[in-house]
């Protein structure tokens, strides 16, 4: 079973900077269009289990908005966050700010996403700056749930549907 | 609250020390045990001076002590904030590793319902 190819690699750098890289056994085309095309982010951003990505909408040029919304579904309670794309030089490189209605950390952060690929596989860096390194500590240290168990269980559930489907 | 703020200042001091390769670097040496400060500057083509700056910023950090040892002027790591800093650390990683998991499971399922097409891919978009 092929399933989890990369191991997920987080850094901070310098004091205001977090950076994580991540491989993904698929070109690079189609990373890109997961990370920015709004029916297929719906279909993976939505983690960790309990949440929804509800609204999901992506104007892809530079200066163009994304944003997203997503849903606790225990009580219907809501989170949203957005921001501007800086840079798209797809499939290879995208700038964007990042920032939370309900901003729960100081400032708002940039991320420049990164696609590599190696003979198949696609190396994504993410590396997200804070404005501030207030901003940056409060990211780090917020208790956030894994839920990673969680949705190897789903991978599994989903694989073998999958693998059924392709014996059709 | 005091002690928070006290975290976040150590926070920062520990990442802030570790930003710098050859910090890292004298780090993972003392991870194998004590070192006297000339031994560590040895692999660097540094001076001892520009090798003792950067013990200092480790040491202001809380990641390396000095033992009493007039000789030898030994620095050992100090596992502790290293340990908060990864703890932090891997708390987001356990959060968006979650997600790029899901992802993965959504690029096979993408790759699968692509035709098969043996030769080679063609076709970007809409």
């Amino acid at each position: 079973m092929s399933s989890f190819v990369g191991t997920l690699k987080v850094e901070a750098k310098g004091d205001r900077e977090i950076v994580m890289t991540r491989e993904f056994n698929a070109d690079k085309d189609l990373v890109f269009d997961c990370f920015t095309k709004p029916e297929l982010i719906k279909r993976w951003l939505y983690g960790p289990d309990g949440w929804s990505l509800d609204v999901c909408t992506v104007d892809l040029k530079v200066g163009g908005k994304y944003r997203y919304v997503w849903k606790y579904l225990k009580d219907g309670s809501t989170m949203g966050a957005g921001g501007t794309y800086k840079e798209i030089s797809g499939p290879d490189r995208l700038v964007q700010t990042e920032s939370f209605d309900e901003a729960w950390y100081p400032g708002e952060a940039l991320l420049t996403t990164t696609f590599v690929e190696k003979s198949g596989k696609t190396f994504v860096t993410i590396n997200i700056q804070y404005e501030t390194k207030e901003g940056r500590d409060t990211v780090v240290k917020s208790p956030m749930e894994g839920g990673a168990s969680q949705s190897y269980n789903r991978l599994e559930t989903l694989l073998d549907t999958l693998i059924l489907e392709g014996k059709k | 609250m005091n002690h928070a703020l006290n975290q976040s200042a150590r926070l920062d001091a520990t990442f802030a020390a570790l930003s710098d390769p050859t910090r890292r670097a004298i780090l993972s040496r003392l991870a194998n045990g004590e070192v006297s400060v000339m031994d560590l500057a040895k692999p660097f083509s540094m001076s001892q001076p520009a090798i003792s700056k950067h013990l200092k910023v480790l040491e202001k950090a809380g990641l390396i002590s000095g033992i009493k040892d007039a000789q030898k002027r030994l620095r050992k790591l100090e596992a502790k904030p290293l340990e908060e800093a990864t703890e932090w650390l891997e708390n987001y990683r356990k959060f968006w590793e979650g997600r790029f998991n899901q992802l993965d499971s959504l690029i096979e399922e993408l790759k699968l319902s692509k035709r098969p097409s043996p030769k080679r891919k063609n076709k970007k978009g809409e």
